[in-house]
């Protein structure tokens, strides 16, 4: 990512956008700040916040005549904030004017004619910028506040002169000479000018010296005349005697003429300095209405101060963040995770911060539906992960695991690629995907049997065929588009050889990846064949009651597959199960934790967002819940939630025919119904994909099996514990098979002496490549071996008298 | 190189089955993405093995393995 294209995605990110009341100001106010401020009953601090934008703050406060108002977003939820009160309250209560200083001036001199709030307020601004400021004034104080009073008419006027005093004598003391009745004429402009001073007409000098001259620049400001800025009284009825309107015109000249000095653009990026459209998203769906706090004739209390500033909405955007257990994992919003993710890259020496969290975005789109700018974090993501592998730079343990599952779903002892028995063509290809395949093999075999079925085929039109096979996705999330490549060309050469047949795929994950991935392919979803199958015996009778409630969970990679979900609701409905929606859903769904490998490289994060899920789904309902991918029900299984598969639904295992010891995990073993099964281990997934594949290619196709290798033959068994630290560590009972294999052949171990309860136990360790796995065991009378414990790392050991360069222990 | 020592507990009730000699602390070296670590570990002190203990592994093992992968 170069810095142009950095800050492409930073702009669609509008979270440091102002909020409307801001941008509606025409000094920009920080208002959400103050009424932060306010509301936590902090005036001091709120004053604070006044006094960093507002010119004469005392003064100021206390006439504004609050344009924000029209724009503060809490018109549509009870009423605008009152900010003009607010403000005035603000000053009212004793808090610390800033001490203001002005710098030297280095010989830069203006002339300011006028007496108004824009001639006041360049004062402010130029003599705090160091300039020394004659202000020239047609008035005196008087006829100032008859300015002010005509602009402003409060009910506090009295005490209105005693702050304009005061912040007249802050004028005097930042180096402002005041001229009270100084004749206003040319000659004051020319003499001025002929001293190099700058000169600012106020709009109210502005008719009596420059009538007839073509107008100031809207901009800048800027005359006919060098070096001389004037302001017109603005011509909208609303701008034309409002306090603040009038300031900000003050505020316009001043910068100019401190550009001017500068040497600086005059007109370069000011685009914003007026009122202007802010881009800042707030979703007030869930906001309640609340009316304003009457404003009595002395104002607010400084409770009702407290209790209208609560009303302020705070406005920001955070939809993205607040709907993503990622994004709000990390602290921030996507525009600052732009910036990291930038910075990350740039790292030539020194820790890369930001990697764990590149890795843990669910790329489930989520984000970019919500956004209202389509700020897709997942594809931000996705194209830092390739950049990391191009660089080398990707953490190897962090896909690791998730990639040598796909080795294996692709490897000889997982794979089917095959016609129907008895049959030289498909008219259609069965594709599982890798995952229904782990958790659930046998409802993939019923399933494969009732296409075949009810799709019927015949030797000419050909069967219903069969792929077992990975689509690719972990190699697409965790960056790697060399081995996602390869995976795709395997599987087009697979379909080549079968005379590439349509497909029927079950994933929701594989249908999105393989549809991007063989864009020739035609490819139909499991659901919307069988919502296509009206006859009402196609299905065998539910093992749910009719008018059973389920929460249904849509899949994150069905966002944007309106035609499938809705073919599952069909077949619910058909099923004669009532459906409740959880608050997101259909194509602003959730992801499980499973999608971009996140749960793989953080795992902690992953608990986090299946937990949070299936709250979701609980709160919709504390009925069951219902899904269509393998991985999501194994996900949210996991957290405790009761979720059953659309397949436990539609074709469940027929009474009389219970399937085989371990075909389906443990989930077969829970009488209390389909849904309530617990996900299979990582070790039962892979057997899963190893017995299936055994028993279609020996029962279906009468072929011999595969040849065992030599550890599986060992006899091992595993305490909880150590079952529980296989699952946390993501050792595989093949890895602890292997080790125990090596020890066997190796005659290495230690063993413990002591005279504990450990004595007897055995340790054994083995390298198969990348990974050092350690097991510790008991030998059992009988041969077999029962495992305690396990742990694996992956540095290197070099034994003593080993030196650097051969293989260590193994 | 200065060796480290990371392990307080003593392991000397674990023995080498192959040498029956029980562990005693050597300098051994462990090496991850290019690093070299000299790390005092209980060994066998006939044939070499070398023990890792659990807490080893997952503690400050895993902590450098995880700092050096983000190097
Ligand atoms: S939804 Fe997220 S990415 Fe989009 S503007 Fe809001 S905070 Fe930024
Ligand atoms: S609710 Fe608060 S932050 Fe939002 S526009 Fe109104 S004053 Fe500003
Ligand atoms: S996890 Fe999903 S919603 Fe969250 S940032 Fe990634 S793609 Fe967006
Ligand atoms: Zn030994």
């Amino acid at each position: 990512m170069d810095q142009s294209e950095m800050r492409n995605w930073e702009a669609r990110c509008t979270q440091e956008e102002p909020p409307r009341c801001r941008a509606a100001c025409p000094l920009h106010v920080d208002v959400r700040e103050f009424c932060t401020r306010m509301a936590e009953d902090r005036p001091d601090q709120a004053w604070g916040t006044l006094c960093r934008t507002l010119p004469l703050p005392s003064v100021m406060a206390r006439i504004c005549d609050a344009p924000c108002k029209k724009a503060c977003l809490r018109n549509d939820a009870g009423g605008a904030v009152e900010m003009s009160a607010l403000e005035r309250a603000c000053a009212d209560f004793p808090g610390k004017t800033p001490p203001l200083h002005a710098p030297p001036s280095r010989g830069r001199k203006a002339t300011i004619i006028g007496g108004d709030i824009a001639a006041l307020t360049a004062a402010w601004d130029l003599s705090r910028k160091g300039v020394e400021v004659a202000l020239h004034c047609p008035c005196d104080v008087t006829d100032m506040l008859n300015w002010l009073r005509c602009t402003a008419p409060l009910d506090y006027e009295a005490t209105l002169r005693k702050h304009l005093e005061t912040e007249l004598a802050t004028l005097r003391r930042l180096g402002v000479v005041i001229h009270e009745h100084a004749p206003v004429s040319l000659t004051l402009v020319d003499t001025a000018r002929a001293e190099e001073r700058l000169v600012f007409i106020a709009p109210d000098a502005y008719q009596a010296l420059l009538e007839g001259d073509a107008p100031p620049d809207d901009l800048t400001l800027g005359t006919v005349r060098t070096g001389v800025f004037a302001a017109m009284r603005p011509a909208e009825p609303e701008q034309a005697f409002s306090p603040v309107f009038l300031a900000a015109l003050g505020r316009r000249a001043a910068t100019s003429m401190d550009r001017f000095y500068q040497g600086a653009s005059l007109v370069a990026g000011r685009e914003r300095e007026g009122i202007f459209e802010t881009r800042l998203y707030t979703n007030i769906s869930t906001v309640a209405p609340v009316s304003p706090i009457a404003v009595s004739q002395n104002g607010y209390s400084r409770e009702q101060a407290v209790q209208e500033a609560a009303r302020c909405l705070r406005c920001e955007c955070m939809e993205c963040v607040h709907n993503c257990a990622f994004l709000a994992e990390f602290g921030s919003y996507p525009k600052q995770y732009t910036r990291r993710i930038y910075n990350n890259a740039s790292i030539v020496m020194g820790t890369r911060q930001a990697n764990t969290m590149i890795n843990s975005c669910m790329m489930c789109g989520l984000c970019a539906s919500l956004c209202p700018d389509g700020f897709d974090m997942g594809a931000l993501c996705l194209q830092s992960r390739q950049d990391m592998v191009a660089r080398g730079k990707m953490p190897a343990s962090a896909h690791e695991f998730a990639l040598r599952d796909m080795a294996f779903a692709n490897g000889e002892d997982c794979v089917v690629a095959r016609h129907a028995p008895d049959t030289a063509r498909s008219a259609w290809l069965f594709f599982p995907g890798c995952q229904l395949t782990a958790s659930m093999p046998d409802a993939v075999e019923r399933t494969w049997r009732w296409l075949r079925t009810q799709l019927g085929g015949d030797a000419e039109k050909g069967g219903v065929g069969l792929l077992l096979h990975c689509c690719g996705a972990p190699a697409h999330w965790s960056g790697r588009t060399d081995l996602h490549a390869e995976a795709v060309r395997t599987l087009s050469a697979h379909l080549d050889a079968l005379g590439n047949p349509p497909l029927i795929t079950a994933c929701p994950t594989c249908t999105d990846m393989l549809r991007k991935a063989l864009p020739q392919a035609v490819i139909t979803t499991l659901w919307e064949v069988f919502d296509q199958q009206t006859s009402d015996t196609a299905f065998p009778a539910s093992p749910l009651a009719a008018q059973t409630e389920l929460v249904l969970h849509d899949p994150c990679n069905t966002r944007h597959d309106a035609a499938l979900r809705s073919a599952v609701r069909s077949l619910l409905h058909q099923r004669g199960i009532r459906v409740t929606e959880p608050e997101r859903s259909g194509e602003h769904t959730e992801c499980c934790g499973f999608g971009g490998l996140s749960e793989s490289a953080n795992p902690a994060l992953g608990v986090k967002i299946r937990e949070g899920r299936a709250a979701r789904l609980t709160t919709a309902s504390p009925a069951d819940a219902v899904t269509y991918c393998a991985m999501c029900r194994d996900m949210l299984a996991k957290s405790g939630k009761r979720i059953l598969h659309m397949l436990d639904l539609l074709l469940p295992p027929e009474p009389s025919e219970p399937c085989g010891p371990g075909c389906c995990g443990p989930r077969a073993d829970n009488a209390a119904g389909p849904h309530a099964g617990p996900a299979p281990s990582y070790s039962e997934r892979r057997e899963n994909r190893i017995r299936l594949r055994e028993r279609l290619i020996t029962g279906y196709w009468q072929e011999a099996g595969r040849t065992a290798a030599p550890y599986e033959a060992l006899r091992v068994t595993y305490t909880p514990e150590a079952q529980q630290r296989m699952e946390s560590h993501r050792i595989l009972d093949s890895d602890i098979r292997k080790v125990l294999l090596h020890t066997e052949q190796q005659k290495t171990w230690l063993e413990n002496v002591t005279d504990t309860e450990s004595k007897g136990r055995r340790l054994a360790m083995f390298r198969p490549t990348i990974v050092t796995y350690w097991v510790e065991y008991t030998l059992q009378d009988d041969g077999g071996y029962m495992v305690h414990n396990t742990w694996s790392h992956r540095m290197r050991i070099i034994p003593p008298g080993h030196r650097s360069g051969n293989g260590g222990n193994a | 190189m200065s060796t480290l020592k990371v392990l307080d507990k003593d392991y000397s009730d674990w023995v080498c089955a192959a040498c029956g000699k029980p562990l005693q602390p050597a300098p051994v070296e462990l090496e991850y993405l290019d690093s070299l670590f000299n790390v005092e570990l209980p060994c066998c002190v006939a044939c070499g093995m070398v023990l890792i203990p659990e807490e080893l592994a997952l503690g400050k093992m895993a902590d450098v393995e995880r700092l050096l992968e983000d190097k």
